[in-house]
């Protein structure tokens, strides 16, 4: 009953979007308050009928109600709560569910909060997302139905793939998505600003905070899919340059571009058409990622049960959002210009200059990515891109990107002084120049290794200089250093905070890429091997029973020196529904390095077995920048500026002028 | 005003990539298969391999290259532990049965006793079935994963691969016009 009903708000939920997305916009278009206002009321309803639809799926997952198709597929009583609640998203049909559920929320919240945004600008914002909603909620009504029965209904399900059981991938699915969909607030705001033909600092202000929030949450979903990768697949790598993968790092590097260009339009009202542009794309982006997983035109580890009919709906919907956006800023972009000018040494250069390296990084990505596409249906061949060309294109394109952020936030609006800057970042250049000659005396067997020093002093470069223009601004050895630690904005912290996270991702990139130790033996108990000052001892296996799952768990001493800092026990698992065999990585992780150690088939005499372990050197610090990154965002999202919006309206109201 | 052809360059960008989509889209609705890989094999000689038989088995003599000469056959890859062959062997026992071709088997990665005692279970569709326990021959063969079939012209050359399950359709589609060829 409550599936049904979840059914009948779904339906419900389609024409209140529909309404939304057409109501208001002619409202605006004829000056209607009343048209207009139907916009925040219908959003707040969309979100209640999709909430209230999305939850009575994640009930069936809950009580494990066979007789829902999904559920069936999806779910088996033997699974924890926390894998049927995370299985409602973990597939095809319910990750719809998820995605229209976080539109709902996002639109929800401008109607909610959107207090002091000009009515006419909101109503087609608003408009604009119930267009996307309609879309969504009509693909998912017409081709992925998540409420379909079984009659009879099965007694147990088939359960939900056992590599996705994780709590990494729980999580992953929303961060992600509210990272994908946080960018359609950008395009809608875009779009209704093409349409008003007008783009201020004022709208900069409004939507900077959204596309704010969904790069924290894109950021850290990312992070997790990574983290999950490293941790679940037992191959301890971090990033594949997958498909998929790419389809979340493109509206990642686009988002960028736009957080950074949407400053130069807030403050000094110029690039105006071009972060337009950027809204629309990565958002087009984000969309571009789940027609290609869910079309079934690529293959990919990610890609979803599918099925060209949804792939032909998803592509009309694309056709019309991405193909009308552009067209519409093919028509009205070349009114936009104006502004401020600024001289090519200055701040506005420098976010211009991280502009088109993020742009370009991004453009390499989606040719990589769809260039095997491409080729094949091209009849140019079977063409596989892997990480060589992504690695040899996208590196190189981020060592200018990363010297630039370092002299940036140093250089002053309109005109900057290279020169003063190039003083001020004496010491991190130093510091970084040090770095590169101490790691280069250390390793220096192959080009890798100075690639790999090259890159560890960009990471120095990278954080020194974000912390350098903190200090620049906070003066810590000066009087009244405490009142400029108070009054520095939240936003200046954000941006030192994620800056300084960016350094030391990159610091972990570098060196897990150069100096991961990989060793593969068969091991009998009591045999150890020794790497990078550690001795592991494979003290031997035994079986054990889990929830849903049996296997043999290993146990692995790990010696620094004589003394024993950890056992590991690493477990090959085979779950009973679906029946399938994972292995469970066990990790120590330590400042400097992670030793990880994988449990591999057992050998014929019952007690040996093939053992895998990995040296992964600063992984650590990979997870540990995409923290501090995601937290600089958040911090930055405090900011006073972003809470109270836009100080000219408010002066506006209190003292009422002739329109201009 | 500016120029105003440069606004336009997006659209044409997204138009050309979505002109791509759509053929690739028709394309798989019509059958083409992203995931299957044109063996670089396909035409030339199967590679050289001798494998040993499964002990207990009624032919236990082993499979070798030179066995292929003849006629026309095919070679699964497969294991005992492996779901889609689990899957892919009721229509392997169905559809080879009185068409006159011989099936050979490898048993991928797998101890002898689990292969048998898998077959016994299962039924045995095939003429000769050698083991591959170290990959050795699946790696010369270059397989990706299990099940893969192979046809096998009576030259020993390698005429194509399915490197998935075949179904009735795949069998429909993909071999019997090719095996109708050979045997012309």
């Amino acid at each position: 009953m409550i599936t049904e009903l979840g059914h009948f708000a779904l339906a419900l939920a389609l024409a209140v979007a529909i309404i939304q997305a057409t109501v208001p916009m002619i409202g605006a278009a004829r000056n209607n308050v009343a048209w207009m206002a139907l916009a925040r009321p219908a959003a707040l309803a969309l979100m209640g009928l999709i909430g209230f639809s999305f939850g009575s799926l994640i009930h069936a997952f809950i009580v494990s109600d066979f007789s829902v198709v999904g559920v069936y597929e999806n779910s088996h009583t033997a699974q924890p709560l926390i894998y049927k609640i995370s299985g409602a998203w973990g597939n095809h049909e319910g990750s719809m569910m998820l995605w229209i559920t976080i539109l709902g929320i996002f639109g929800a919240s401008v109607a909610a909060f959107g207090e002091n945004l000009p009515p006419a600008l909101r109503a087609r914002a608003l408009a604009v997302q119930g267009m996307i909603a309609a879309g969504f909620i009509g693909f998912i009504l017409f081709t992925s139905n998540p409420f379909l029965r079984l009659d009879p209904a099965p007694l147990e399900g088939r359960g939900v793939n056992p590599i996705l059981q994780d709590p990494g991938l729980a999580l992953h699915p929303p961060m992600l998505y509210l990272g994908y969909v946080g960018f359609s607030m950008a395009f809608s705001f875009a779009v209704a600003a093409l349409i008003e033909g007008r783009v201020d600092a004022a709208w900069a202000r409004w939507v900077r905070p959204w596309t704010l929030a969904a790069w924290t949450f894109l950021t850290l979903g990312i992070g997790l899919g990574s983290w999950w990768a490293y941790t679940e697949l037992g191959w301890g790598g971090w990033w594949f340059w997958d498909p998929v993968e790419n389809a979340s790092f493109m509206p990642w590097l686009c988002g960028t571009a736009l957080l950074h260009s949407a400053i130069v339009v807030e403050k000094r009202e110029a690039l105006k058409s071009w972060t337009v542009l950027l809204a629309i794309i990565t958002f087009s982006l984000s969309l571009l990622g789940t027609f290609l997983v869910r079309s079934g035109i690529l293959t990919s580890v990610h890609a979803f049960a599918s099925d060209p009919t949804r792939g032909i709906f998803v592509l009309a919907l694309l056709i019309i959002s991405i193909g009308g956006s552009l067209v519409l800023y093919a028509v009205r972009a070349p009114t936009l210009e104006g502004g401020g000018v600024f001289a090519p040494i200055s701040r506005e250069g420098g976010l211009l200059l991280n502009n088109l390296f993020l742009a370009t990084a991004c453009a390499t990505v989606l040719l990589g990515t769809l260039y095997p596409l491409i080729a094949e249906t091209l009849d140019l061949g079977k063409i596989t891109v892997g990480p060589p060309y992504f690695n040899g294109v996208f590196v190189p394109l981020m060592v200018p990107l990363i010297v630039t952020a370092g002299v940036g936030p140093l250089m002053a609006w309109k005109r900057g002084d290279l020169a003063a800057a190039r003083l001020r970042l004496a010491i991190a250049a130093a510091v970084a120049l040090i770095v590169i000659g101490v790691s280069a005396a250390l390793q220096h067997n192959n080009w890798h290794d100075f690639a790999a020093a090259g890159g560890l002093g960009l990471a120095a470069w990278m954080s020194l200089a974000a912390i350098t223009e903190w200090w620049e601004r906070v003066k810590p050895l000066q009087s009244g250093a405490f009142g400029r630690l108070r009054h520095l904005p939240r936003a200046a912290y954000g941006m030192t905070l994620a800056h300084l996270g960016l350094g030391v991702v990159i610091a972990g990139v570098t060196a897990s890429t150069a100096w991961k130790q990989e060793h593969i033996q068969t091991q009998a108990p009591g045999d150890s091997i020794s790497f990078a000052g550690y001795t592991v001892t494979f003290e031997g296996a035994a079986d054990f029973v889990g929830p849903n799952y049996s296997g043999q768990r290993g146990s692995f001493a790990v010696k620094k020196g004589e003394r024993v800092v950890a056992t590991l026990t690493p477990e090959r698992r085979v779950y009973i529904q679906p029946q399938q065999q994972t292995t469970e990585a066990d990790i120590l992780t330590t400042p400097l390095a992670d030793i990880y150690t994988v449990l591999g088939d057992p050998q014929a005499d019952g007690k040996s077995y093939v053992t895998r372990m990995y040296y992964q050197p600063l992984v650590p610090w990979i997870w540990m920048g995409v923290v501090l990154m995601g937290l600089g965002g958040l911090v930055s999202l405090s900011d006073r500026r972003l809470r109270i919006g836009a100080p000219r309206r408010a002066a506006a109201k209190l003292n009422p002028q002739p329109a201009e | 005003m500016a120029k105003r052809w440069p606004y336009l360059v997006p659209l044409a960008v997204i138009a050309i990539l979505f002109a791509i989509f759509g053929k690739r889209l028709v394309d798989v609705e019509q059958g083409f298969n992203p995931a299957m890989i044109p063996s670089v094999l396909n035409g030339k000689p199967m590679p050289e391999f001798d494998l040993p038989g499964l002990p207990g088995r009624t032919n236990d003599r082993g499979f070798k290259t030179a066995d292929l000469k003849g006629q026309v056959s095919l070679v699964n890859v497969w294991g005992s532990w492996c779901v889609g062959c689990l899957q892919e062997h009721p229509n392997l026992v169905k559809l080879t049965q009185g068409s006159g071709i011989p099936v050979h088997g490898i048993a991928w990665r797998d101890k002898p006793e689990a292969s048998l005692a898998w077959l016994r279970k299962q039924g045995d569709p095939y003429t000769l079935v050698g083991q591959d326990p170290d990959s050795r021959t699946a790696i010369a063969l270059g397989i990706t994963g299990a099940p893969e079939t192979f046809l096998v012209d009576p030259y020993g050359r390698i005429v194509f691969k399915w490197a998935n399950q075949i179904t009735p359709e795949v069998w429909q589609k993909e071999f019997l016009p090719r095996i109708a060829q050979l045997r012309k």
